[in-house]
């Protein structure tokens, strides 16, 4: 009863951030809504008993792609276009559209049902739960159903994400060899001979208060919040050291290479976000981080190739060892890997491509002596970016 | 009369958590400026995380009998508490650096221009010193 009460105001609480995100025009406060959402249905989720489901929606919605969100409106205005007049043929195509959906949903079993399909089908959840633990091994249930019973969808899965990163760096640009930025030739800025020269030290000019809402407090961030420098390295091992759990956990608890993989990502851009880009990128070159991205698939796919070499079906693990069960648990370990390392490859590939197209992270990495390039550097296309001029105040 | 005082304990630690969490909420939407707003949100995070997480281990370890899961909410706990004060500190930084002027309690701003307080948030003691 009280299960179903919380399940109701959470619900409820969805509908409400989902119209605030439709009618709000300012895209910032839309986007952290949506982070918000997020967590508000992992909420959901873990009342639900879906733990795994729940950490997912918890680490990659109200997470990593809240971040990738904010740093993809950096590019651009934080105000929605106002639009033009709706059509009343596109608003009676919506109501018809939701209505035929809702109508859908009327045949479906409810929440909970224990005569549902999928409870009663001696092929789905009877034989999960029965056998399972003979076929496969893990205690954990998603992990043997995600990563063995239905191991082409997640290599699909995991070949989507890599093709996704694939097509977000080619829409970005890649990073041209030799070329401090990757900035598209028709962006502003992007010349050698813009790039502005960095003035000695001057701590005059630091302290006079001066405000240029276009770089002010970015400008001053990288170098001056030593209060986040010195959190951030406390916590990034700590983070690393989480991930590597929920990744070799996966078996026993929530978690799995999705999970793993982006908070493994989420440490890299923490660093990158604190202590500037041309950092982050000695730690964790580019190329490494593209070697990861197809390293993984690699590795997925090539656990397939394995067990059809000796003899099996593609991603039958049966046959990687003497006893089908430690066959099964290596075959698990291996592909949760290939998912953990494309995910972590492309969460950080995504964040560069993003980050490296902001020109005060494409300076030279002159920070750490605490020398001040004073340059007016504005941003892309010379827009103040989001997160500058918004100050909520009252 | 163990249980009951067990129970007691965590629920009353429990309650208060939920009392810092729901007065921090009202004091979000309350106060007048953004200072005095994230003063109230922070409350949540220190205040509201300490009282909740101590409720939660006392049930843990003497309800469900699980020392780990007592562990597990003390180290979310530490990370709380090393996270949400640095995400104030941060956000009040970058608030005064962008020029918002505190409001007194008389609902006068406490700095003359936005120019100020950029470069309060700019000094540092330390290097000022030299």
């Amino acid at each position: 009863m009280i299960e179903h009460l919380v399940i109701g105001a959470l619900l409820t609480f969805l509908v409400v951030i989902a119209i605030g995100i439709i009618v709000l025009r300012d895209l910032l406060a839309a986007v952290v809504l949506l982070g918000l959402y997020s967590l508000v249905a992992a909420g959901a989720f873990i009342v639900m008993d879906a733990v795994d489901v729940a950490f997912t929606e918890a680490a990659v919605g109200a997470g990593i792609s809240t971040i990738l969100f904010l740093g993809a409106l950096s590019f651009t205005s934080h105000e929605q276009k106002p639009r033009g007049n709706d059509s009343i043929v596109a608003a009676v195509f919506v109501v018809i559209t939701g209505a035929l959906l809702i109508y859908g949903t009327l045949d479906m079993p409810h929440y909970g049902s224990a005569a549902s399909p999928a409870q009663t089908h001696p092929e789905l959840a009877v034989r999960f739960i029965e056998r399972s633990a003979g076929e496969v091994g893990p205690p954990n249930l998603v992990t043997s159903v995600l990563g063995s019973y239905r191991g082409y969808d997640t290599l699909g899965e995991t070949v989507v994400v890599f093709a996704a990163g694939i097509a977000v760096l080619s829409l970005l640009g890649l990073r041209r060899r030799g070329s401090p930025g990757n900035l598209p030739p028709e962006a502003p800025g992007s010349a050698p001979g813009l790039t502005p020269v960095p003035a000695p030290h001057d701590p005059a000019a630091e302290t006079s208060g001066a405000i240029d809402p276009a770089t002010g407090p970015r400008r001053y961030a990288r170098q001056r919040h030593r209060v986040l420098q010195v959190v951030t390295k406390l916590i990034v091992p700590f983070v690393l050291l989480f991930a590597l759990y929920v990744q070799f956990h996966g078996d026993y608890g929530p978690g799995g290479g999705f999970q793993a993989g982006v908070i493994f990502a989420s440490a890299f851009i923490l660093h990158g976000l604190i202590f500037g880009l041309q950092r982050t990128r000695q730690v964790m070159p580019p190329s490494v981080v593209r070697m990861l991205m197809a390293g993984g698939v690699l590795i997925y796919g090539g656990t397939g190739a394995v067990t059809m070499l000796l003899g099996g079906n593609l991603l039958d693990y049966d046959v990687l060892a003497h006893d089908p069960l430690h066959g099964q648990h290596w075959g698990l370990f291996a592909i949760e890997l290939g998912v953990g390392v494309t995910v972590t490859g492309v969460m950080i590939s995504l964040f560069y491509a993003f980050a490296s197209r902001r020109s005060d992270d494409r300076e030279p990495a002159r920070d750490a002596d605490g020398s001040t390039p004073t340059g007016a550097t504005t941003g892309a296309g010379g827009t103040p970016r989001a997160g500058d001029a918004s100050t909520p105040g009252a | 009369m163990f249980d009951w005082l067990v129970w007691l304990v965590s629920w009353a630690l429990i309650l208060g958590g939920c009392l810092f969490i729901v007065a921090g909420g009202i004091g979000l939407v309350r106060m007048p400026d953004l200072f005095t707003r994230l003063h109230a949100a922070s409350v949540t995070d220190t205040g509201g995380a300490i009282v909740l997480s101590l409720g939660l281990i006392v049930q843990a370890v003497f309800v469900f009998g699980s020392a780990m899961a007592a562990v597990k909410v003390l180290l979310i706990l530490f990370f709380t508490l090393f996270t949400a004060p640095t995400a104030s500190h941060a956000l009040a930084k970058t608030a005064l650096l962008s020029g918002q002027v505190p409001v007194g309690a008389d609902g006068r701003p406490v700095l003359d221009s936005p120019e100020t307080a950029a470069r309060l948030a700019r000094s540092r003691p330390d290097e000022d010193a030299r």
